[in-house]
C-alpha cells in the first residue's frame, strides 16, 4: 500500500462562524476516518512516538486496536497511562511530542496520534458507561491532594485505583484547575469533556471539596497531623499572573490572561447578564506574548465581538511558543500578528481607560540562554497601535500560600516548590508536589506526567510506611 | 451550601448576615476577607470580615447594596443558603501588644471590618480609640460593639445628627489638636475617605494602614485583577493585602479601576429588575 504522506483532515467550524461562537473548533474523526488514520502507522520494531508521551501511552498498541475496529480495547490502552486522554487528545502539543518521533514525520507528516486519541476518549465517552466505584479496604491509607487542575487530578486518579482513599481540596468552586477556568470552551467543552472526567473520577471514589483553600483554611501540618492523612501532593499549578511593569498596567481595560479567561470561561461572562460577572472587551484588543495562553485570549476577544484583534509578541513567528494548531486557528479566524514587537507603555485617557499601546520594533540577536535567538529592540522605532483593551498573557508565577505556609518545604529562589524530578518527593517528609508549582507554567501534559509519577512514589512511600 | 442563621437589614440597603461556616470561622483572623457566590449564575463576591465567633461556628458579614449581585445576596432569608463560601484569604492584620494608641477609623460600612481589628487591638492590650463615620446618624452601625472594644469612641456625622458635625477626619484632627499621641491610625471606608486620612496623617509622620477591596475574581492570587500600586510596586491586594501603608497606595488608580464595570453594574440591575428578580 502505498504511504500516505498527509494526517487525515479533522472536520472543524468554519473561520467565520466559528470567530463568533464558543462551540469547539475541531470537530473530531469519524470511525471510518479514524481507521482509515490508524492504517497510515507502520508499527516500527522500534517505535520511536513513545519515548515523546510524558506518560508513555502505549501509542502503537492503541493504533493496532483502532485499525481492528476494537475501539473498547484501544482505549483501555491510553487509559492504563493517561486519566484524561480526551483532555489530552485536544490539547498537548503532540508536534512537539509523540507526532515528532513518528517515523513518518521523516517524509511527510506524521501519524494523527493526537487525533486519534481523542477519537477513542470520545467514544468512550459516548458510551456513558457506568463507572465502577472501587471498594476501599477499612484501614485505607489517606491522601490529600491540594489542587484539582490536571497533577492533582491524575495523582488522585492513579492512587484511588491502587486503593487509597484521596480527598482533593480545591481553592476554586469548580475542579479542573486550568482546564476550567484558563482553556476555552471551544478548544476543551467543559460539561462535555472536563465535568464529565471529574464526575467519572468522584464516581470512582475520590472526594473532592471546593472552595478549600490550602495553606488558609487548613495547612499541610494539619493535613499530616488531626486531619489523618498519610501523604500530600501539591499540585496548585502557577497561579500568579506576571504584568511587564511597564506603565500604564493600572489603567481600566488592561487585563491579565489569567483574569480575562478567568471570567469568560469559569463565570461564563460570555452570557453577561444571564451570568453575574461583567467582563469588558473593547473594539480593538491587544494581547501581549505568543504562547498558547495568549492565543486562547486573542481568539475568546474575537468571539466576545472585538472588531481587531492583535498578538503582539517580541520575537518572531519560529519562536512562537503556542501549538502550531493554534496559531494557524487563530490566524484563519484573523488574528492579525504584530510580530518582532514589544510593547514599552500603556496610554490611557483622562477617564483611566486605555486609549493605545506604544510598541518597539524588535530584532533577533544572538541566542540568549533558552537557545532562541534574543530579541533586540531597534532604537527609535517606537509607534502606537490604538487599542482600547491590553491582555497580558506572558506567563505566571507560583502561588505562595501553601508554600508559605509549610515549614520544612524548601522554595528555589522563585518560589517553585523544590522536587524531585522522578518522584516529585519535596524536602518535606511525606509531601510531594509536582506541575506548574515545581517548574514554573508547562504544559497540561507535563503537569499529569508529574502527578502521575508522584502517584507512583507516594505508592511506594505509603507501603514502606504501613510495613 | 453555607446557612445563613442570622439576617438583619441594620438601616436601608445594609444588611447583617451571620453565615455558618465553621472550618472558615475555625482560622479567621482580624483584617481577612471571604469570597463568596450566590448561585450558579453569581459571581464571586469578596466581602471583609466583620465578625467570627469560633463556638458558635460563624462568620459575619456587613454589606451594602450597591449592584445586582449584592441585591440578590440581600433577597436571601434566614434558613437559606449560599452556594460558595472561601476563605478566610488575605494577611490577617498586624497585631502586637505594645504598639501604643491605636486609632481605628471606619467609614460607612467600614466600620464593620475595622470592628475585629479595634477588638483585636484591644485584646492585645492597646488604647484603642475608635473614629466612626456616617452620612447621618440613623445609618451608623456597630456602635455598641465598637464601644466594647475601644477605651475611646469618636462619631462624626456628615449632617451633625450625632457627634461632631464634619468627616472623620474632623475627629482626627480634634484628636491631633489635644495632644494625643498617636501610634498607628488603621482606617477603612470608601476610597475617597481613606484617601483624606492619609493626606491628614500624612504631614504628622503618623504610620496609617488602609485596607482595600478593589475588583477580583478568585481571591488567591490567580487572576491579578485586584492589583495596586503601592509605592513602586504592583501588589495583589488578595495575597498581599489586604492592608497596605497608606502613605503609599496610589488612590486615584484604585478609585478608577473601581469604576471599571459601572456599566456593565447598570446594566445588570436593569437585568434584574426585567426578570423580575428585584421584586419578592
Amino acid at each position: 500500500m502505498a504511504l500516505i504522506l498527509e494526517k487525515h483532515k479533522m472536520p472543524e467550524q468554519d473561520p467565520k462562524v466559528r470567530a463568533h461562537n464558543f462551540q469547539e473548533v475541531a470537530l473530531g474523526y469519524d470511525e471510518d476516518t479514524a481507521i482509515a488514520e490508524a492504517e497510515r502507522c507502520l508499527h516500527c520494531k522500534v517505535p520511536q512516538c513513545r519515548k515523546g508521551c510524558p506518560v508513555e501511552i502505549d501509542i502503537p498498541a492503541f493504533i493496532g486496536k483502532i485499525k481492528e475496529h476494537d475501539f473498547d480495547s484501544a482505549i483501555g490502552i491510553i487509559k492504563e497511562s493517561s486519566s484524561l486522554p480526551a483532555v489530552c487528545g485536544r490539547v498537548c502539543p503532540q508536534e512537539n511530542q509523540c507526532e515528532k518521533y513518528c517515523i513518518l514525520a521523516h517524509k511527510g507528516e506524521s501519524v494523527a496520534i493526537g487525533r486519534l486519541e481523542r477519537f477513542v476518549a470520545d467514544y468512550q465517552l459516548a458510551k456513558n458507561e457506568e463507572v465502577k466505584p472501587i471498594e476501599f479496604a477499612h484501614d485505607a491509607q489517606r491522601v490529600a491532594v491540594i489542587g484539582a487542575g490536571p497533577a492533582g487530578l491524575t495523582c488522585a486518579g492513579d492512587l484511588a485505583r491502587k486503593g487509597y482513599k484521596v480527598t482533593i481540596f480545591e481553592a476554586l468552586h469548580v475542579a479542573g484547575g486550568v482546564l476550567s477556568y484558563g482553556i476555552p470552551e471551544f478548544r476543551l467543552p467543559k460539561d462535555k469533556i472536563v465535568k464529565r472526567e471529574v464526575e467519572n473520577l468522584q464516581k470512582l471514589g475520590v472526594t473532592i471539596e471546593v472552595n478549600a483553600i490550602a495553606g488558609r483554611l487548613f495547612t499541610v501540618d494539619e493535613l499530616l497531623g488531626e486531619m489523618g492523612f498519610d501523604a500530600v501532593f501539591v499540585g496548585t499549578g502557577a497561579g500568579l499572573p506576571h504584568f511587564m511593569h511597564i506603565p500604564g498596567e493600572n489603567l481600566n481595560g488592561v487585563y491579565s490572561s489569567n483574569e480575562f479567561l478567568t471570567r469568560c470561561n469559569l463565570m461564563k461572562a460570555y452570557d453577561f447578564p444571564n451570568y453575574a460577572t461583567p467582563i469588558r472587551v473593547g473594539r480593538r484588543v491587544a494581547v501581549v506574548g505568543g504562547g498558547n495562553v495568549a492565543m486562547d485570549a486573542a481568539r475568546t476577544s474575537l468571539r466576545l465581538g472585538a472588531e481587531h484583534v492583535y498578538i503582539v509578541y517580541r520575537r518572531s513567528e519560529a519562536e512562537l511558543p503556542a501549538r502550531l494548531e493554534e496559531v494557524h486557528h487563530a490566524k484563519e479566524e484573523g488574528i492579525d500578528f504584530q510580530l518582532l514587537n514589544n510593547p514599552v507603555e500603556i496610554l490611557g485617557d483622562e477617564q483611566g481607560w486605555v486609549k493605545a499601546l506604544r510598541c518597539i520594533r524588535m530584532e533577533l540577536g544572538e541566542p540568549d540562554a533558552s537557545g532562541r535567538r534574543r530579541p533586540v529592540a531597534i532604537e527609535g522605532s517606537e509607534y502606537e497601535l490604538e487599542v482600547d483593551t491590553v491582555i497580558m498573557a506572558i506567563g505566571n508565577g507560583p502561588n505562595p500560600i501553601v508554600a508559605s505556609t509549610t515549614p520544612g518545604m524548601d522554595t528555589n529562589k522563585r518560589g517553585n516548590i523544590i522536587a524531585d524530578e522522578e518522584t516529585g518527593a519535596t524536602t518535606r517528609e511525606g509531601v510531594f508536589a509536582g506541575g506548574d508549582i515545581v517548574t514554573g507554567a508547562a504544559t497540561v501534559i507535563l503537569a499529569m506526567g508529574a502527578g502521575k509519577k508522584a502517584a507512583a512514589a507516594i505508592d511506594k512511600y505509603l507501603q514502606n510506611k504501613k510495613a | 451550601m453555607f446557612k445563613i442563621l442570622y439576617k438583619k437589614e441594620l438601616s436601608p440597603g445594609i444588611f447583617h448576615f451571620d453565615i455558618e461556616a465553621p472550618k472558615v470561622a475555625r482560622k479567621a483572623q482580624a483584617g481577612q476577607f471571604i469570597v463568596l457566590r450566590v448561585n450558579e449564575q453569581g459571581e464571586r463576591i469578596p466581602l471583609t470580615i466583620a465578625d467570627f465567633d469560633r463556638v458558635k461556628g460563624t462568620i459575619t458579614l456587613i454589606f451594602q447594596v450597591v449592584g445586582a449581585s449584592t441585591a440578590e445576596l440581600s433577597l436571601l432569608n434566614e434558613g437559606e443558603s449560599i452556594l460558595d463560601f472561601a476563605g478566610p484569604l488575605g494577611q490577617p492584620s498586624e497585631v502586637e501588644p505594645d504598639m501604643g494608641t491605636i486609632v481605628c477609623i471606619g467609614g460607612g460600612i467600614g466600620v464593620a471590618p475595622v470592628y475585629p481589628i479595634a477588638r483585636a487591638m484591644h485584646e492585645a492590650g492597646n488604647k484603642v480609640i475608635s473614629i466612626m463615620g456616617a452620612r447621618t446618624k440613623d445609618i451608623l452601625i456597630f456602635e455598641d460593639r465598637m464601644r466594647a472594644v475601644s477605651d475611646e469612641v469618636m462619631i462624626a456625622t456628615d449632617d451633625g445628627s450625632y457627634g461632631v458635625k464634619g468627616f472623620v477626619t474632623t475627629a482626627l484632627q480634634q484628636l491631633v489638636e489635644r495632644g494625643e499621641k498617636i501610634d498607628q491610625v488603621t482606617a477603612i471606608g470608601p476610597g475617597i475617605m481613606m484617601r483624606s486620612v492619609v493626606e491628614a496623617t500624612r504631614p504628622l509622620g503618623i504610620k496609617t494602614v488602609v485596607s482595600l477591596n478593589p475588583v477580583m475574581v478568585d481571591g488567591t492570587g490567580m487572576c491579578g485583577g485586584c492589583r495596586v500600586q503601592v509605592g513602586d510596586e504592583m501588589k495583589f491586594a488578595c495575597v498581599d493585602g489586604p492592608e497596605f501603608d497608606g502613605h503609599l497606595v496610589d488612590f486615584d488608580s484604585l478609585m478608577s479601576r473601581g469604576r471599571m464595570y459601572r456599566e456593565q453594574e447598570a446594566e445588570a440591575k436593569e437585568h434584574r429588575c426585567n426578570i423580575g428578580l428585584g421584586r419578592k
